[in-house]
């Protein structure tokens, strides 16, 4: 399970390093002079291609995270694998339900 | 007066306190040097392992003014801090009795990383000719001059923190046989490394690499056993 993991972290992160740049790139773009909470809305509300860019952003951090905080509740905490587990599954539901609840309300659906 | 050299030892198991000895500082003098004097002129209980003294047999090292070292090839005026050598046993394994571990999990976890050499010819078959030029032969080359003081097993965190980590010298072995054209299971091996607690739990700290007394990178080969496992997986092996 361990290389699996290793497998599934990697390759979150490998789809995230672009997102990542396109992220901040984007915002640093968009503010320019200043900007308001109705013109990021009126960008985002409606916009599939930011709704599907931030729900693949969101489904990979929620998987990158936990696998990364169950090692160091490992290492440091010297959690048994059974709690470690369910620690990192809690936390990767809860990284994806305030992920998802965020993308749903920024993209307007 | 004769220039003297103050030596803080260790003492005892687990639960022990740090005595401090003096003997004379000398011009040429190993940190070896240095424990065996005390132990023949001053103190014959003190509990010490060495073979060789030339830095061949890897069963000397110890902590040095808190860096893991082989003290038969380590020169008392490179290693010394105002005028004080403090000695310890070497870290993450049980202490037995003053500088002395026990270093049966160091060397049960090389087997389980699949080190033992399984070969495929018998005495009457010619040896193998392998190409020492080839990809392979030199990779193993890097790998292989290993003498199994546990410096590297001392100095890594990750061993310290997670007791299922095969670490840095057993993983290094693993990539030495993964080379190894000779070897019967080469697959085998690296199915080992790549299990629970081997080579995927490197954070790559370079603490083994930087410690190796012999100059060798298990970071690297960690390295290159994360390379390959991944390749495997993908090619579906």
């Amino acid at each position: 399970m361990e290389m699996k993991l290793f497998l599934l972290q990697r390759l979150t992160a490998m789809i995230m390093v672009p997102f990542i740049f396109v992220h901040i790139g984007v915002i640093v773009y968009a503010v320019r002079g200043g900007l308001s909470a109705e013109e990021i809305l009126g960008r985002t509300q409606g916009n599939w291609l930011w709704i599907a860019f931030y729900t693949l952003f969101v489904i990979c951090a929620s998987i990158h995270a936990p696998i990364g905080i169950r090692k160091v509740l490992k290492e440091w905490a010297g959690m048994r694998a059974q709690t470690l587990n369910l620690v990192a599954l809690a936390l990767g539901l809860l990284f994806l339900f305030l992920g998802l609840r965020a993308v749903i309300a920024v993209g307007g659906l | 007066m004769e220039k003297m050299l103050a030596v803080k030892i260790w003492r005892g198991e687990e639960d022990g306190e740090y005595v401090t000895y003096h003997i004379p500082s000398r011009e040429n003098q190993t940190v070896l040097d240095v424990v065996t004097e005390i132990q023949r002129q001053v103190d014959p209980t003190l509990a010490y392992r060495f073979s060789c003294r030339v830095g061949v047999c890897g069963s000397c090292a110890m902590t040095v003014n808190g860096k893991p070292r082989w003290t038969c090839r380590s020169h008392v005026k490179n290693v010394v801090e105002n005028g004080v050598i403090q000695l310890e046993p070497l870290r993450n394994m049980p202490r037995i009795k003053d500088l002395v571990v026990d270093m049966t999990e160091f060397f049960d976890k090389w087997k389980n990383a699949g080190g033992e050499f399984i070969g495929t010819r018998t005495r009457q078959d010619r040896p193998a000719l392998v190409d020492p030029a080839s990809k392979a032969r030199k990779q193993a080359d890097a790998a292989i001059e290993c003498i199994n003081c546990a410096v590297c097993y001392a100095a890594c965190d990750v061993v310290e923190w997670d007791k299922d980590y095969l670490g840095p010298a057993a993983l290094n072995r693993a990539w030495s046989l993964v080379n190894d054209e000779r070897h019967a299971d080469p697959k085998g091996v690296l199915k080992k490394a790549m299990a629970d607690g081997g080579c995927n739990s490197c954070h790559t700290q370079g603490s083994c690499m930087k410690h190796c007394p012999v100059g060798l990178s298990p970071t690297g080969s960690i390295a290159g056993l994360k390379k390959r496992s991944l390749f495997e997986l993908f090619s579906g092996k």
